[in-house]
This record gives C-alpha cells, structure tokens and sequence, in this order.
C-alpha cells in the first residue's frame, strides 16, 4: 500500500500514459489517435513537473537576496522546489503544440482527400483505388 | 571564427530558414541561392571543425560561457565531426538537386519548402554537434517535425496519411527518449552527457537507471527504424518528394544510429551497455532480423522506391550490427557504413528520383532500357547499386570487409554468415533492377506477337534524354565519391575513425 500512495505521482503518471498509448494504438479513428497522443504527452509533463516539487516548499526565490545578506546565508535547499525540470517542459510543452499542430494539417489533408478519417474506410478506399 | 565555428554551423541554417521566409515573399527565385550558400557555408564549418578536432583535440564550446554541468555543452569529438561532414556534404548536394524537383513537384510551394529543408538541417546538425540530452531531444523534434511536413508534401495522394502514422510512431520514439532524460535525471540531477558519464557509474545497480536505458534505446530504434520498430519508414519515403526521400533516407537514419553510439558508450559506459546489460546481443540479433527481412521484403517490391526503402531498413541492421559486436574492427566498419552508405543511399535514390522525373513513374518495369535514355544516370545507379551489395572496387565491400571481420572476431559466425547471406539477397534485390535497365527480357514483345521483333526494338531506342544538370551532377557526385571514397578507407580509419572507438572495445 506504501507503495502506491507514496509514490502516487509516479502511478497517477503511468496509468495516464497507459491509457494515452492505448488510444494512439488501438484506435482507428486519426482524431483519437491524435487526442492519445497529446494524453501520452501531458503524463510525460506531469511526471516531469512532479519530480520537481518538495511537500512544504515555495518557488526558488532565495528572500535573503532582497535583503543583501543572501551571500553570508547558506541557502535552504529543501525550502525551494526545483526549477530545473519545470523549464525543461515548457519547452516540452512548446514542441508538442508544434507536434499538435502539425498532426492537425496532415488531419486536414487527409480529409480532404479521403473524406473520411476512419483509418480503415481510408484503407479500403486506398485497396479499391489501386485495383482499379 | 573558427573558435565560434560550433555556434556558427547551427545558427547559419537556422537564422537562413527564416530569412528565406522574408526573401521569399519578395523574390521567390532567390530562395534556391539563398539555401545553396548556406549550405555550403555549413560544409566550410563542418570542414573546419574536423581540421581543428584532428589538429588541436576535443572542442568543448560552452554556450553563453556556462559552464557545462549546468550551461548547455557543444562538445565535438572525432566521432561528432565525422557526422557533422556527412550531414553538411550530403545536405549540400542534395541541395542543388532539389532545385528541379520542386519546380516540377510543388511548384507552389518552394519558398515554405526550402524554410523547412534549412530546418531540417539545423536539426540534424543539432543532434550531432550538442553535448547535453536534452538539447538533444529538442533537436530531435526540430528534425522530426521538419520531416513530417517534408513528406506531406509529396505529390501522391497517399503522402499525408503516411506522414502522419511517422508522425505517430516518432512521438512515441521521442517521448521515450525525454523518459528516459527524466529518469536520469532524477537519479543524478544532471543533463550533461559527459557529467552523466562521471556519476552514473556508481548508480548502475539502480533500476530507474536499467529503466532509463530501456527507455532511450527503443525511443532512438524508432526513430532511426530498426528492425520491428520500421513500419513508418517504408510508406513516409516511397510517397515523399524525390529530395525529400533522398536526404531523410541518406542522413535521418545515420544520425539516429549516432544518438544510439552516444547513449550507449558516452551517457552509458562501454562495460554497462555490454556486460552488465547484454543489450549489445540482443540489438545484435534484431539487427541480424533486419537485415534478412528487409532484404526478403525488397525482393518483393515492385517500386523502386519503396524497394530502396525496405534496403535502407537493412543497412540500418548492418550498421547496428557493425556497433553490437562491440569490437575494433566492428565498430569501424559501422562507421565506415555509416558514410558509405550515406552516399549510397542519396545516389539511389536521387537516381530514382531522376527517373521519376522524366518518365513519371519508378515502378521497376519503367527502368527498361534506361540505360539507352539516361545512361550517366543508369551507370550512377548501378555503382551505387552495386557497393551497396558490396562489389570489392565500390566502396561499400570495405565496410562490409570489417563488418564481417569484426563479426568474425567476436567470435559471433553465426552473425557473419548472415551479413553475407544478407549482401546476397541485396545482390538478388538490385539485379532485377539493373537487368531491366540494361538486358531487359522480351517476353512482352513477345507476347504482342504481330509485331515483329526488330521493329519493336526500334522503338524502343530512344533518344539520350538525360535529367537536367543541376539533378545529374549531384548523382554524379555521389557516384564518384562512391568510388573514390573507397580507395581512401585507409585514410579514413587512420586520420578520423580509430580515435572515435570507445575505450574498453
């Protein structure tokens, strides 16, 4: 039980990723796939975010800097949670908008030329164009 | 300059992509010069990066001059500047053969072509020069992204669908690699591949880590289509613009083998990759599942292209091998591989590309009697052809030569017996092409037999009506390097090649 509720981030993490890969997987339809993808996505960048946090600490402004004296004061690292990994998805997130978006043009052209975008009607429409 | 060239060869590309954009909606004809100057501006950098590794050493440039645990680290070796030299050349080239392609393919749509093709550069470029995992995923995804929208482009119907299944299938392969940067770096609290490389030796027994590397090595086998992980590959190149197919075929998959080599000896040591984990024998194995189903399924094709495609797949299993056996005289042949068939690859396909040029098609059928058509062409494509089956003049026999050896001293036949079984198929799959250029059989003629057998030759004897220059040169080129290259092999392993071998081998 410990093992589940003390590390809750990590399953919280898993079962979202899992259900995402799920849907960019089994489902025929490109719009789900698409929503699968941007799921498997967000549990990435909420792994990310979470491994930077600490219980009881505040965003990494060291206060004694305002006052001058931050310099003859050890800093208290387990009062500031850890930046690092927080500006590492907003770069993340940044590349997945573009990945989002590029996914949505190709969903465009595809129905445009299909008009459809059940994966396997776009199939057989393919199967039957090539018999002809 | 040279102190900045690290900088210098990525942002030129880079700042030149969006220049292009602005040069573009005021003359679109200056876009072609525009790309072609920067590129050959990055292969003068790339040159002189290689010089300054050979002359003076490792080159570590620190960005903003952070220092590198913390500031983000261009550390170029030998291994970096020998892919640096591939992507910059080939880019190049393949530069000046786009021109008529996209005039002819997507007239329309030069000025955002060319935008992307400078992004797709930088991104390659990107991913070999940096030093630190992270930096390195957002490269990946620069590549990648200018790769899905390159392939969309392509003028068959089927292109975008197969965009975006690569488009799928990448995501996954670059979520796992930024999973597996996390664990890391939740275990050393470090993005510096070289500071990586000093902490995680104490922390292998840990799972997260075992868990770290599983994550990088199937997030990096998509992305460079090894064996299982292949299926976006054959479709996103067989419907992708002729320049397209050729540069990602001839570049994308190289630089992904690069990633792996660096994960796994420089993030990883030597030792973990391949005794604590016997991850090297099991990419042995599926590299040996490539190269035979790849080749089995060229037989098959009856699109050149496509055909090309599922051979890209099993070189990528020779080049994995060449790593996995994880010995001298392996791992310089998977380099050697790596150039050679950079070269190959871009000949091919820049040959099929030509063809598709002037005749429409590049079913295997269309290549009959080519050679009286476009017999530089044709004879580009046969050398090519033939040093990818690994022919001794040709390049490609050297790295095979050491393929095989270094199979042969790690004790593994059972892998050089299937790397040559695996050239024979490769000789089976390319013959059938270049008997339909050169000796194509009657049996259609002689099918329709009212016509009389001369007169139905006569027609056939066409005119010479070669592709334009700017597409033959290129071929050419790369033709010639190809047999050039090969006479150099030695040049290459003393000069560049024996000091990229990881210690412990």
């Amino acid at each position: 039980m410990e093992f589940i509720i003390g590390k809750f981030n990590y399953w919280i993490y898993i079962v979202l990723m899992m259900i995402g890969f799920y849907a960019m997987i089994a489902k025929s339809n490109l719009v789900k796939k698409l929503v699968g993808m941007n799921i498997f996505q967000t549990a990435i960048i909420l792994f990310f975010i979470s491994i930077g946090s600490k219980k009881g600490a505040t965003i990494p402004i060291i206060q004694e800097g305002a006052t001058g004296d931050a310099v003859n004061q050890a800093v208290n690292v387990a009062r500031y949670i850890n930046p690092l990994p927080h500006v590492l998805m907003l770069t993340a997130i940044v590349v997945m908008v573009s990945t989002f978006g590029v996914a949505m043009a190709l969903i465009i052209m595809i129905f445009r030329k299909y008009k459809t975008l059940e994966e396997d009607e776009i199939l057989e429409i393919m199967r039957s164009e090539e018999n002809k | 300059m040279t102190a900045q060239a690290p900088i210098l060869i990525i942002i030129i590309p880079l700042i030149a992509s969006f220049l292009n954009v602005i040069i573009g909606l005021w003359r679109k004809r200056l876009c072609y010069p525009l790309v072609i100057i920067t590129l050959s501006l990055s292969v003068i950098l790339s040159i002189s990066i290689l010089n300054t590794v050979i002359t003076q050493g490792v080159i570590h440039y620190r960005l903003g001059g952070w220092e590198p645990p913390w500031g983000i680290e261009y550390v170029i070796d030998h291994l970096n500047a020998f892919i640096l030299i591939i992507v910059s050349f080939i880019s190049f080239t393949i530069a000046i053969y786009s021109k008529r392609n996209v005039e002819q393919e997507f007239p329309e749509k030069t000025v955002y072509f060319y935008t992307i093709y400078l992004l797709l550069v930088t991104g390659l470029l990107g991913i070999t020069i940096t030093g630190d995992v992270f930096n390195l995923y957002v490269f990946l995804e620069i590549t990648s992204l200018a790769v899905y929208a390159l392939i969309a482009i392509g003028r068959d119907k089927k292109a975008p669908l197969a965009s975006f299944n690569y488009l799928i299938m990448g995501t996954i392969g670059a979520c796992f690699y930024l999973l597996g940067v996390g664990y890391l770096y939740i275990v050393t609290g470090s993005l510096n591949m070289a500071d990586l490389g000093r902490l995680l030796p104490d922390l292998y027994h840990s799972k997260v880590v075992l868990a770290a590397f599983a994550f990088f090595t199937v997030g990096v086998a998509i992305k460079m289509a090894l064996f299982p992980l292949h299926v976006w590959l054959p479709d996103a190149y067989t419907y992708a613009p002729s320049t397209v197919s050729a540069f990602a075929a001839s570049t994308m998959t190289k630089v992904g083998v690069y990633v792996m080599i660096r994960i796994m000896f420089t993030v990883f040591e030597p030792r973990f990759s391949i005794v604590m984990l016997p991850s090297t024998e099991i990419l042995g194995w599926v590299a040996s599942g490539a190269m035979i189903f790849g080749c089995i399924l060229a037989i098959a094709q009856t699109d050149v292209k496509r055909m090309l495609s599922y051979i890209l797949i099993a070189e990528v299993g020779y080049i994995v091998i060449g790593v996995s056996v994880a010995n001298r005289a392996g791992f310089t042949g998977a380099l050697l591989y790596i150039l050679f068939d950079a070269f190959t690859m871009a000949c091919l396909f820049m040959a099929a590309g030509a063809v598709m040029h002037k005749t429409g098609e590049t079913s295997i059928h269309g290549f009959r009697h080519l050679h009286r058509r476009m017999p530089l062409t044709m004879a580009a494509f046969s050398i090519a052809a033939l040093s990818a089956i690994g022919v001794p003049p040709f390049a490609g026999f050297f790295s095979k030569w050491y393929l095989v050896l270094g199979a042969i001293d790690a004790g593994k036949w059972i892998f050089a017996v299937l790397l040559l079984l695996s050239s024979l198929l490769v000789a089976v799959a390319f013959f059938r092409i270049i008997q339909n250029v050169y000796f194509p059989p009657y049996e259609i003629l002689i099918a329709g037999s009212e016509i009389a057998l001369p007169s139905a030759r006569n027609d056939k004897i066409t005119l010479m009506d070669e592709a334009p220059m700017s597409m033959l040169l290129p071929i050419v080129i790369m033709a010639a390097g190809i047999l050039l290259l090969g006479f150099f092999s030695g040049r290459i392993i003393s000069t560049i090649i024996q000091f990229t071998v990881p210690g412990g081998f």
